[in-house]
């Protein structure tokens, strides 16, 4: 009995420091959000400038970098928890929203609103989050058949939606004017370039909101990763927690690409490695978002001061998920029975 | 028989009537009567007979285009013998891409037939390797592991087709015009182009369909009836990508084609794979055409694009198969 509380301690133990050192690198990429690019700045003269004790360098810090890094946190954090979420509710490492088409599903409404009814910041997140739930929703629903939901049909009918839903973005991009097809491309890919202050505010607020409710959640997504079964015998109502997850997912997915685009391969990449890190049957759902956004601020970084062209930091995620994405399919193919 | 010969003469008469349509419909309409006397060579006044001029490639082009992804998606779904084989789920479309932008960015290729080899050279490869993938472990290719394998390989080769494309403004212009999937500028130059390929896609498809037919039988199966199935899904896939990569080249990604209609033909015919085939570039030339008019009709003055419509029309069918078939076949 001691030496099983010893083994527990101890593992308990190495949580909290592998969880330190995550925050500890999400910190510190923020930090250097701040510090590097075309000036450099020290860490202690950006704090004086954040707190407006200099004023030299405050257009770069406050005005182009300070947004930029709060939104790639944030972004990060949210796709990295949507990620988590709905890769666990479908029982798929590949089912994040990126892959089932509620990703697509809500650039397409933000691109429709920005290009054809020429709406900007909140107006879009709105119509992306009515779409976008509108979509999971109709995905879910056409996925029960005679009453029976299937895990995989869901994940099959999301991929043709996805299909769908490409061809009328690249619809609406042909018929934009030649000088708003760059941008739009650029925020396609999932960019921070030209974010701006305004939109931040509001855009983290509704994260924490989410986050917040998520983690009072959690002790049910807990319940769902030990098994469908076990947690029904538990007395869960399996289908209400259900809709409630997927509801926080997509708002967490469309709230962050109305803001940002969607930035490639951060949904599906997160949860994973999450897993793989803590290797636990514990809800990984906080590891999954500050992963996420160590993962966006490092790629936006590497975007801005490694290459000559300044790519979209949606262009480097997906390079990068590239090699993963591919070894987790022939793992799944393999192992899976 | 019978009803293969009435159906033969229904297609044909659908055809030809949507084909009449093709050259009626559209930003100008020209009248019935005005087409039969282009066609008797009768006088016209200018804007007319060149507008008809324009719509004849047009139409004949979408004939064969709707003809080659229906038979490829036909051959895919027989040797992968898998429902939902397509080249848009497959993600081969996104592989015809990559290798088609390399080409414009890298190698600075203009001629139509640099287009075609690139993009047919791309479209295998991506074929290869998500099939491959997707066929890894006990339970070989289901539907889920080739979707998935498809739809994540995309994902990843549009991360590569932006990072070379959004540096460049030219190349990101003609790109997003080719990605929607438009038989819009067809010319009689594109339709000499893609007919080679066509024929011989479709040779080698029949050639190989009693064995396609065995093939559907099971493995094991097959192979005690005489056929060599590994090389029959090699030459399968050769006709397949060779008929869907030289379309995409020229017209870019038209999805669903090749999804939808072998369905449509086997629900009525049955599963003989010459029967499916031959009905294959009957059924496809007639809903790429239908579709092209409905396009054309739908945005009405502008015209929108074939490959929008067809994914449009596409995706419900692809949602209603996977609907249908049994939890434990996915």
């Amino acid at each position: 009995m001691n030496k099983q509380l010893n083994s527990y301690k101890t593992r308990l133990h190495t949580y909290r420091i592998k969880r330190a050192i995550l925050i500890l690198l999400v910190a510190s990429a923020a930090i250097l959000a701040l510090c590097i690019g075309n000036t450099n700045y020290s860490p202690l003269y950006v704090i004086k400038v954040l707190l407006k004790i200099e004023s030299k360098g405050s257009f770069t810090i406050n005005t182009l970098r300070l947004p930029r890094m709060l939104a790639g946190l944030a972004a990060g954090f949210a796709l990295g928890m949507a990620g988590y979420i709905f890769q666990t509710l479908l029982r798929n490492p590949l089912a994040s929203p990126d892959v089932i088409g509620v990703s697509a599903g809500t650039s397409t409404a933000a691109v429709f609103s920005i290009l054809v009814l020429g709406f900007q910041g909140p107006f879009v997140s709105v119509i992306a989050i009515a779409i976008g739930l509108a979509i999971a929703f109709t995905i879910y629903f056409l996925s029960k058949v005679h009453g029976h939901f299937s895990h995989i049909k869901m994940i099959l009918i999301g991929i043709g939606f996805q299909a769908m839903l490409t061809a009328m973005t690249n619809y609406l991009l042909t018929r934009s004017a030649e000088f708003d097809v760059a941008s739009t491309l650029q925020w396609l890919s999932g960019s921070l370039n030209g974010i701006m202050m305004d939109n931040i505010p509001w855009y983290l607020f509704s994260i924490l909101t989410l986050f917040l409710i998520l983690l009072m959640l959690n002790p049910n997504l807990e319940l769902i990763i030990l098994g469908d079964e076990l947690s029904k015998s538990l007395g869960m109502q399996l289908n209400k927690v259900f809709n409630l997850f997927i509801i926080i997912g997509v708002l967490l997915v469309a709230l962050t690409t109305a803001i940002t685009g969607p930035i490639a391969s951060v949904a599906f990449l997160s949860g994973p490695i999450a897993v793989r890190i803590f290797h636990n049957n514990r809800s990984n759902l906080v590891t999954a978002g500050l992963i996420g956004s160590f993962i966006v601020l490092s790629a936006d970084l590497l975007a801005n001061n490694v290459f000559s062209v300044h790519y979209p930091v949606g262009v480097i995620t997906g390079i990068l998920g590239a090699p993963y994405l591919i070894l987790l399919l022939i793992t799944i193919s393999k192992g899976r029975k | 028989m019978k009803k293969i010969t009435i159906f033969t003469i229904i297609c044909i008469t659908i055809l030809s009537i949507i084909a009449m349509l093709s050259l009626v419909v559209g930003v100008k309409i020209i009248p019935f009567s005005k087409v039969i006397a282009y066609m008797n060579h009768n006088d016209l006044d200018s804007i007319t007979s060149a507008i008809i001029t324009k719509r004849i490639p047009r139409t004949i082009f979408g004939i064969l285009a709707g003809a080659s992804l229906a038979t490829s998606g036909a051959l895919m779904q027989s040797i992968t013998r898998n429902p939902i084989a397509d080249p848009s789920i497959l993600g081969v479309n996104t592989g015809a891409s990559l290798f088609v932008v390399i080409g414009l960015a890298f190698f600075n290729i203009t001629s139509a037939n640099q287009y075609i080899w690139l993009s047919i050279v791309g479209a295998w490869l991506t074929a290869f390797f998500v099939y491959a993938i997707a066929s890894m472990g006990k339970q070989g290719a289901t539907p889920l592991k080739l979707a998935l394998s498809g739809s994540a390989i995309s994902i990843a080769l549009g991360s590569f087709v932006s990072t070379i494309m959004l540096p460049n403004n030219q190349i990101m212009n003609s790109f997003r015009f080719w990605q929607v999937g438009s038989i819009g500028g067809a010319s009689m130059e594109s339709i000499k182009l893609l007919l080679p390929f066509f024929i011989i896609g479709f040779i080698l498809s029949i050639l190989i369909s009693q064995s396609l037919d065995n093939l559907a039988l099971g493995d094991e199966l097959a192979t005690s009836l005489g056929t060599n199935t590994l090389l029959i899904r090699i030459l399968g896939a050769f006709a397949g990508v060779l008929l869907c990569g030289a379309t995409t080249a020229l017209a870019g990604p038209i999805g669903f084609i090749g999804l939808m209609v072998p369905h449509i033909i086997r629900s009525i015919l049955g599963n003989n794979m010459k029967v499916v085939l031959v009905f294959s570039v009957l059924i496809g030339a007639i809903i790429l055409l239908g579709s092209d008019i409905i396009g054309r009709v739908i945005g009405y003055p502008s015209e929108t694009e074939v490959g929008i419509v067809t994914a449009i029309l596409g995706a419900p069918v692809f949602i209603t198969i996977i609907r249908h078939t049994k939890v434990n076949a996915l």
